[in-house]
């Protein structure tokens, strides 16, 4: 069984602010650490290779400290990590980042199976792994919860809004993963070690043969025009007293509002 | 890459969205939003409904706004899945070139769009909370980033069409008239069973007591600060004496006091209540992203200096454990039951 991992480095707040006058986010402070749901796909993809052998393999495209990420993913198990990083990839949107993601699993080749989180917390799409499954013309099974593997098929639960949903589909497929699905291990200290000695290979656009058209903003249809700190509207009112004064004050209130 | 030639493509397309012949909520909100932009612009808006004995259904979208209802109808359709669907949908926007197509960002949505865009390679932004258009037919779309605590504008200026997922109920449901009349566009289906990958086994429907979460009207919500899962019951019992229904926090689901179907936020449900009060709740961002466009908020806390005493209309500070059981007390007493 050969299985690709994507991974997305996020910083590890969401708490976080845009300079008023470059409009770039202030980085200062802020840490990267692997995208939450991108590690619920670590764990299931390492603990597919325990059960049934094969490898497997992360990928992330990003700058360099992105690295550190494919190294946590390396002490979690994974058996090699490959950084997708050039230049000319800064600025992608969803399309352009699947395009140098589905090139670089191209190059590794003879997959089964491929995870992506089923979305990342920072820009929070969704699209790059349904895009990456378009691009390599094979079927998606998106937002699963549990999955397991049937011969040469794979049979998965989709969360969906107020039902899950069990598919199936034979290999190979794109699989995006919820936090329901498992609880990403946490790595020894032994493991963090090794793979900290990995070698982690990057890859540039050349190496991908990547089309210059189809990457970073030029290969991007949509561009940011703006970037904003959204405003609150609103004023509170605070209602004090017991909790019996309280209880009254309210429902007088929520009765002059009309909601009750 | 190379540009698509907008002039070419022109329309306006809602993706319009049902399970078992119901038409999601968020279609009609989205007809409502473009009817003003093909006003605006002076074209065409179509609801594209692909499914399976929708003949009916279909006039539902042209009651809702629609100028008319492109229907793919056919048993390979009876139920949602990305393959057959991506197909469909995408050769009508090869025969039809709209020049923009607004899904809902649900799990359809959200699995849908995607794959279309990286077929057509045209731009999509995801999860938007606000559209406009410009004078040209460019739309501007709003979409957070950073669990709400930034909020981006992103166009897709030179290919098209232009395609956005938006969240259900950031727009207001337009009124339905049943005056309305438009044509339905009957689109020959070929594609068979055998060759679509994924086959569904079954759909299991999460059970849960009282309104849906989405549509209440009212809805008690819960966070750490209810202290203990004994608490749980206290803002059940406030939500069964108002008729409304329960929510709760991400923490809470990660400590599994409630499934996920409960859990509001962002990486939850958007709720849009007339009342939401909540339990104990400090007000992180990813949660208020999910219910600040309530009609009326009332946040009790015992931090004085929880951030959800910025998005409420009504605070209290104190416990939950004290202050609840006193709400229950009044409003059961007042509203007679």
């Amino acid at each position: 069984m050969n299985i690709i991992v994507c991974v997305k480095q996020v910083p590890d707040t969401m708490d976080v602010k845009i300079d008023p006058v470059t409009k770039n986010l202030i980085r200062e402070g802020i840490e990267g650490v692997i995208n939450p749901f991108d590690k619920n796909a670590i764990e299931e993809a390492v603990k597919i290779k325990d059960e049934y052998g094969g490898k497997v393999t992360a990928i992330s495209m990003g700058p360099p400290q992105f690295k550190e990420s494919l190294k946590e993913a390396l002490a979690m198990g994974v058996d090699e990590a490959i950084l997708i990083s050039d230049r000319a990839f800064a600025g992608a949107d969803t399309l352009a980042t699947s395009y140098v993601l589905a090139e670089a699993i191209k190059k590794i080749g003879n997959y089964d199976l491929i995870f992506c989180g089923k979305h990342a917390v920072d820009a929070d799409t969704g699209q790059v792994g349904p895009e990456i499954a378009e691009r390599l013309g094979i079927p998606q099974i998106t937002f699963v919860k549990s999955l397991k593997l049937e011969n040469d098929a794979v049979v998965a639960e989709r969360l969906l809004e107020d039902a899950v949903e069990k598919v199936t589909v034979k290999l190979p497929a794109v699989i995006t993963t919820t936090k329901e699905l498992n609880e990403p291990r946490y790595p020894s200290p032994i493991k963090i070690m090794k793979a900290a000695r990995k070698e982690i290979p990057i890859w540039s656009a050349s190496e991908l043969n990547a089309d210059p058209e189809q990457i970073g903003l030029k290969g991007s249809p949509t561009q940011v025009v703006d970037i904003f700190t959204p405003e609150k509207t609103t004023e509170v009112e605070m209602i004090q007293g017991t909790a019996e004064e309280i209880a009254n004050t309210l429902f007088e209130k929520l009765r002059e509002k009309k909601v009750l | 890459m190379t540009a698509t030639n907008s002039s070419e493509y022109k329309g306006i397309w809602v993706f319009a969205e049902q399970r078992d012949g119901v038409i999601a909520n968020v279609t009609f909100e989205l007809l409502g939003k473009c009817r003003e932009f093909a006003d605006k612009l002076g074209q065409k808006l179509s609801a594209v409904l692909i499914g399976e004995n929708l003949e009916d259904t279909a006039h539902e979208l042209i009651y809702f706004g629609a100028d008319e209802v492109i229907l793919a109808d056919s048993p390979v359709f009876s139920k949602y899945r990305t393959n057959p669907y991506t197909d469909i949908l995408v050769e009508l926007v090869n025969e039809y070139k709209p020049s923009m197509i607004i899904y809902g960002a649900t799990s359809v949505g959200r699995d849908l769009a995607p794959r279309v865009a990286a077929r057509l390679k045209t731009g999509l932004t995801a999860d938007c909370l606000d559209l406009e258009v410009d004078d040209n037919g460019l739309l501007i779309q709003t979409k957070p980033s950073y669990g709400g605590n930034i909020m981006c504008k992103i166009i897709c200026p030179n290919h098209r069409p232009q395609m956005t997922t938006v969240r259900p109920k950031v727009f207001p449901m337009p009124a339905r008239d049943s005056s309305r009349t438009g044509e339905i566009v009957r689109k020959k289906v070929n594609i068979k069973e055998e060759d679509i990958p994924v086959k569904i086994i079954e759909t299991a429907k999460e059970e849960s007591k009282g309104p849906k979460i989405e549509e209440a009207d009212v809805i008690v919500a819960g966070g750490r600060g209810l202290e203990t899962k004994e608490n749980l019951k206290l803002i059940k019992e406030l939500a069964d004496v108002l008729g409304g229904t329960i929510g709760v926090t991400r923490p809470l689901v990660d400590e599994g006091w409630l499934p996920p179907y409960y859990q509001i936020g962002q990486s939850g449900k958007t709720v849009k209540p007339k009342l939401i009060i909540t339990c104990g709740i400090s007000g992180a961002v990813q949660f208020t992203v999910g219910m600040q466009s309530a009609d009326v908020i009332v946040a009790i806390d015992k931090n004085p200096d929880a951030p959800i005493f910025n998005v409420a209309t009504y605070g209290i500070v104190g416990r939950v454990e004290e202050i609840v059981p006193e709400l229950i007390k009044k409003f059961k007493a007042m509203l007679n039951k």
